[in-house]
């Protein structure tokens, strides 16, 4: 790409949490699995007048520790605020969310394509789901309050992803810390995992910046948000096609509009959705229903030795002890309880002498479960030379072409003829011992 | 006479935020209305506030908390939930529709 223009890129990560129940009830928090709408619904997730909310002590637990995963300070002092605004499925006209005292601030998250810093992370809760379709002949939207006030954290970083590729990764590496956890399914087909990026384009010949980092120029006066992406392909694709529309608004000498846009993954380009003609004004206060949250040392020393060995330094502790490439290793396990067990099948493996690192490519390869499986894989039977020197000379004897072929150079075919050997002997014998005696049957 | 005076903009403005259509006679009179009511709540600075932490609780709890657990007698059942409005179809709330590309 040229480097007239450098994207910046901020991002907004929800992630459902899956406590048993909602945010700030006790209905059922289970939206994709209640067979039925508004089944799972009371008087406070439904926004009846008079209702109380009562915050669920899991969930901001939860919200911490993803704090912590993400290397976040922690306020001791934290509280939630209603925020205002209509929408048919929000009932209250309100959402409970969190304004200037998120329960966590200023972490980071590792990416290969490099470091980028989390602004926030945040508690609130859900809206309703909208179905839009025809009903009686009229085009009507309609409602499932299942999923209100199911418990959502956001993620916001600052605007420090610069390119497509790093955005997916970000958004991976999130995914897998979330899950790592098991706070969350993020599932990002149903909704459980939404992906937001505001995008813009900074004209880097304007100001001068041979030997400043992007992090110390001024941001473009513009940005762009796109919205309702459910996949890491369709945000990497939607940016793309983002950095390329905004580069060709730029270079006429336009800026382009502050604006909300989706992503049509059919045509494969974005869409607007709304112009921000006014800043929005959702009149954020303290909600009056919900006391303030005091998170004392002694709390957050729990939630703190709760959570398990740091990902990052999980796969490199493996990486050091085992030589397991993080890429490989990381396709065996989502939560943390799966990784113990790996880490605990490596000691096994370990003591018995066996390679750690073999055992890991069998197990991805060749989709093993156990250290015993693995075992058998790669056990090879006892047989003599003499023995499989007989089978050899029949084989050779079977197939003149192969031995003219290896002698006219073509020394690919061994490949085959170690498999007939291997055939006809109805037993395991390791690869390089057969070709070592084809070889010298063949000389 | 109020001091305040808030514009006809304000007032659309703040309607809008109320999900409230006006017409130019309310806009009016609400001009006049909420400016001295402004003018009214005004009073309030006339106290000395210096000393006083500011505060948007007034119960004096914090830490309120429930335990994570799933009260099926809470739960209203589907038709209970849908017996205040006359507007669902097949077990959902219906509103008009939401305009989307």
């Amino acid at each position: 790409m040229d480097k007239k223009y450098q994207p910046i890129i901020g991002m907004e990560v929800h992630v459902e949490l899956k406590t048993a129940s909602k945010m700030f009830c006790s209905c059922k928090n289970d939206p994709f699995h209640a067979g039925k709408p508004n089944v799972y619904t009371c008087p406070v997730c439904l926004g009846l007048p008079g209702a109380l909310p009562v915050a669920n002590k899991k969930a901001i637990e939860w919200t911490i520790k993803l704090g912590l995963a993400l290397g976040c300070k922690i306020n001791s002092l934290s509280k939630f605020d209603r925020k205002h605004y209509f929408y048919p499925d929000l009932p209250k006209g309100y959402q409970i969310s969190q304004y200037d005292l998120p329960f966590c601030y200023q972490g980071k998250v590792e990416t290969p394509l490099g470091l980028v810093g989390i602004t926030r992370v945040h508690l609130e809760e859900d809206t309703g789901k909208l179905i839009h379709q025809e009903v009686d002949g009229q085009n009507v939207s309609l409602i499932d309050f299942n999923r209100s006030s199911v418990p959502l954290v956001e993620i916001v970083t600052e605007p420090e992803i610069y390119s497509a590729a790093q955005a997916k990764e970000y958004a991976k590496k999130l995914r897998q810390i979330v899950r790592y956890l098991d706070i969350s399914d993020a599932d990002m087909e149903k909704g459980g995992m939404r992906l937001e990026a505001n995008i813009s384009l900074l004209n880097v010949d304007s100001q001068m910046t041979n030997d400043k980092p992007i992090s110390n120029l001024k941001l473009p006066n513009y940005k762009v948000e796109l919205k309702n992406i459910n996949s890491f392909r369709f945000l990497e694709r939607g940016i793309e096609y983002e950095i390329e529309r905004q580069k060709e608004i730029l270079e006429k000498g336009e800026t382009p509009i502050q604006e909300t846009r989706g992503f049509n993954a059919e045509k494969n380009r974005t869409y607007s959705q709304r112009t921000k003609e006014e800043a929005a004004d959702y009149r954020y206060f303290p909600d009056p229903d919900l006391p303030p949250i005091n998170i004392d040392s002694k709390w957050l020393g729990e939630i703190t030795k709760s959570n398990p060995v740091d990902f990052d330094l999980r796969l490199k502790s493996w990486q050091e002890e085992y030589r397991l490439k993080p890429e490989l290793v990381e396709l065996l396990f989502e939560t943390a309880s799966d990784a113990d067990r790996l880490d605990e099948m490596f000691a096994t493996a370990t003591k018995e002498k066996l390679s750690v690192e073999k055992l890991v490519n069998a197990m991805v390869h060749k989709k093993i479960k156990t250290i015993a499986e693995f075992k058998k894989l790669t056990s090879v039977d006892e047989v003599s030379d003499e023995f499989l020197l007989d089978i050899i000379k029949k084989v050779l004897l079977a197939n003149p072409k192969a031995v003219v072929d290896y002698k006219a150079g073509k020394t690919n075919v061994i490949n085959f003829l170690v498999g007939m050997v291997m055939r006809e002997a109805k037993k395991k014998i390791e690869f390089n011992r057969l070709v070592g005696l084809i070889k010298k049957s063949l000389a | 006479m109020a001091k305040k005076h808030l514009t006809s903009e304000d007032i659309i403005h703040i309607a809008k935020l109320g999900n409230l259509t006006l017409n130019d006679k309310e806009v009016e009179m609400f001009k006049k209305q909420l400016s001295s009511v402004i003018d009214y709540i005004d009073k309030l600075q006339e106290v000395d506030t210096k000393k006083i932490e500011p505060s948007s609780q007034i119960t004096g709890l914090t830490d309120v908390f429930r335990e994570d657990k799933v009260n099926e007698e809470r739960t209203l059942p589907q038709d209970k939930a849908l017996a205040n409005t006359k507007s669902k179809a097949n077990g959902l709330f219906k509103v008009k529709a939401i305009l989307t590309e």
